[in-house]
């Protein structure tokens, strides 16, 4: 150990660290963090000490699942070039440290989509993988890890290895959903979703109520190939639950406006703004300016229109049009809630739409979706049900109580919390949500006997015994 | 680890028998609390204070601990953690009064109170932060008092240890931050607890909850000082700046 030197701010350590959080900026720790490319990883993870490594994708989960304290936490750099597409079977070969954002870039001007894509663009396919994220289409087409077919990973021991659905099975379906904590992947082949235009045709609904939501996308959802409603979590009383529902496929080439010219998959992801890093420290969401947007969104919303063509940026990721919004809740950062129920659960819904509704946790942009069937991945968070996610001020008063108590109606109800998003729960809540949690740390236990992959939510969570 | 409400797993008290700091680790308790380890020198007192705690479903270990043992503290900080994983938060609550009248003028007991309210807490608090800077996070709460702010006649030992303390404990908090290490700093004022049995409060007096409430918020919020109550801030950044004939001719308590 070097001696102490306060000013380099490296302190006791020989090696500068870094305050690393995710998205909901909260529970900041500190690690060594290292870029690598592929072929400096085994070099770089032979430094791993007793705190171990992990991959960090582009910090887009919300709590502690990129974060490593004390530890190494390696950014896997990915280059685009490196990507293979096989249009003739719609699929490609991606380094994982590519980002949704830049594969659309490469694949929506060829006539492809991503097989399922979060509200973001800004994640890698390593952490899609990690997370086995979810999207819009979840009801008919699954999650992210259903559309991988095989994967590059670099074990503990520093081996490399393909793993799919015939070879390496367990460590394939581990990987999948499984935080990281299998190994590192390094590249995925994944099927992508051929596309006539770069536009989506929309139909929205605006719906009065809770029950009146549950009724149309329950009626409605298997005709769409996306769909989400966005829930006014402040509305009270006849308004609970009242909603905008927009469902879509993409668009073909025949629905685009007699005379159209030009480039039917002409692509353009811009970010519009940024949120500065000054911002006011208590935030500049709460209750009141929460409440006047959210009666806003409602009322532009139209009751009723169908075939409504709007981009890819505009309908999948409306959040990356404002760079850094999480900045938005201020100092303390904010913690993103969500959970599944199982189909018939609905009146559990309801209690925890209401008992949010009451707390008066001032919360915009909660989401409610219906999911499909799972895949075979022992920690994959979607199962079929009813999803809600949303986000509050992680200094909201009572916000730890609250919670907790939803955690418990939740779970009562057969019900689970997503790893990517949790950034407060208790490891006994995991045990009761994922029965097949010792499965899975099971296999993980054969590939990693050393315990070289932690991470600060495995710890928190106990995923690692 | 702590969760993103600053709700710890896994809390050290260092004066496992303290007021205050008991009051601080019920106001820090949560579903996501697994152990609790009260460090003492009176292991009677911290095995009643662990029954008070053992209500909710949370490991509570009593271990000795005094604090003029500087080698010993070391090495029960590092068992902790190494026994019960990483250490989310640990407070420093420990200390002594002493009788003022008597530390002024007694060379040994004015040795004693400096040893156990600096000499050990400073030791103490350098084992915690080791541990708390290798784990990458954790978080320190360090009992000053405002007695540190301006020393008084009435017990010019005690003060100049708080005051130590607290000046050590801040430079320690700048230093340790780029290892995820938070110090918190807390500043009470008069409080109604068994060390001040006996005397009469000063104005502003508190009482260990109120302190635990305050010093947890504070926690939450990412405060590196708190003053309790609040105003003593404001008070003492008077009293600090006043003339000395003006601050000798004042009478507390």
């Amino acid at each position: 150990m070097a001696g102490l030197s306060g000013a380099t701010g490296t302190g006791v350590f020989t090696e500068r660290r870094t305050r690393l959080h995710g998205w909901g900026r909260t529970a900041a720790t500190s690690a060594i963090v290292h870029d690598v490319q592929r072929d400096g990883l085994g070099a770089a993870l032979a430094e791993a000490g007793e705190r171990g490594a992990l991959a960090r994708g582009l910090g887009r989960s919300y709590g502690d699942a990129a974060q490593n304290a004390g530890g190494l936490v390696l950014r896997l750099h990915g280059s685009l070039t490196d990507t293979v597409i096989d249009a003739t079977h719609a699929t490609a070969r991606v380094p994982a440290g590519v980002s949704i954002d830049d594969l659309l870039k490469l694949i929506v001007p060829r006539g492809f989509f991503v097989p399922v894509t979060p509200g973001t663009r800004q994640v890698t396919i390593g952490g899609a993988i990690a997370s086995d994220i979810h999207g819009k289409n979840h009801h008919l087409e699954g999650s992210f890890g259903s559309h991988v077919l095989a994967m590059t990973m670099m074990l503990a021991d520093g081996s490399v290895v393909e793993a799919d659905r015939d070879n390496n099975s367990e460590l394939f379906w581990a990987t999948i959903g499984g935080m990281g904590l299998t190994g590192i992947v390094l590249d995925a082949a994944v099927r992508l979703i051929p596309i006539e235009t770069s536009k989506v045709a929309v139909d929205t609904d605006r719906l009065g109520d809770l029950d009146a939501l549950f009724a149309a996308m329950t009626e409605g959802d298997h005709r769409y190939r996306y769909s989400v409603a966005w829930i006014d979590l402040i509305a009270k009383g006849a308004h609970l639950g009242r909603s905008v529902l927009t469902r879509c496929d993409h668009a073909t080439i025949d629905q685009l406006p007699s005379g159209h010219t030009g480039d039917p998959l002409a692509y353009d992801a811009r970010q519009l703004i940024a949120v500065p890093p000054i911002v006011p420290p208590s935030g500049l969401l709460n209750h009141a300016s929460i409440a006047a947007f959210n009666e806003f969104w409602f009322r532009k919303a139209p009751r009723h229109r169908v075939q409504e063509l709007q981009g890819i940026g505009p309908f999948f990721y409306p959040l990356d049009l404002v760079g850094s919004w999480n900045r938005l809740y201020g100092r303390l950062g904010m913690v993103q809630y969500q959970f599944v129920v199982p189909f018939g659960a609905e009146a559990t819904m309801r209690t925890v739409i209401e008992r949010l509704v009451d707390s008066g946790s001032a919360s915009f942009l909660a989401v409610l979706k219906r999911f499909g069937a799972s895949n075979p991945a022992p920690l994959s968070f979607p199962a079929p049900g009813w999803t809600l996610a949303l986000d509050v001020p992680a200094g909201s008063r009572d916000l730890g109580e609250l919670l907790h108590s939803l955690d418990r109606i939740v779970l009562d109800a057969g019900g689970r919390h997503y790893f990517a998003k949790d950034a407060h729960t208790t490891p006994a809540a995991i045990r009761r949500g994922y029965p097949r949690l010792d499965e899975w740390k099971a296999v993980r236990e054969r590939f990693d006997p050393h315990h070289l992959w932690q991470s600060d939510l495995a710890r928190r969570l106990e995923l690692i015994d | 680890m702590n969760n993103a409400l600053g709700q710890p797993q896994n809390i050290l008290l260092l004066g496992g028998s303290s007021e205050i700091g008991l009051a601080i680790v019920r106001e820090m308790l949560c579903p996501t609390t697994r152990t609790v380890v009260l460090a003492c020198r009176d292991l009677a007192a911290g095995e009643r204070a662990a029954a008070e705690l053992r209500f909710a479903a949370v490991t509570v270990e009593v271990v000795h601990f005094d604090a003029i043992d500087t080698a010993a503290s070391a090495a029960l900080v590092s068992s902790t953690a190494t026994k019960h994983g990483d250490i989310d938060v640990a407070v420093v609550a420990f200390g002594v009064l002493g009788d003022g009248a008597v530390t002024a003028v007694d060379s040994l007991a004015a040795a004693e109170v400096a040893q156990v309210n600096f000499t050990g807490a400073v030791a103490a608090t350098v084992a915690v932060s080791n541990v708390l800077r290798k784990q990458g996070h954790g978080s320190i709460v360090i009992l000053s008092s405002v007695a540190g702010e301006r020393v008084r006649a009435a017990n010019p030992v005690y003060g100049a240890t708080k005051a130590g303390l607290d000046g050590f404990a801040q430079g320690l908090g700048d230093l340790v931050a780029a290892d995820g290490v938070h110090v918190l700093v807390v500043r009470p004022g008069f409080v109604r607890s068994a060390m001040t049995a006996g005397l009469d409060a000063a104005p502003f007096a508190t009482t260990p909850e109120k302190v635990a409430v305050a010093t947890v918020k504070a926690l939450r919020g990412g405060r590196r000082t708190v003053w309790v109550p609040g105003l003593l801030r404001f008070v003492f950044s008077g009293l600090r700046h006043l003339p000395g004939p003006v601050w000798r001719r004042l009478k507390f308590g």
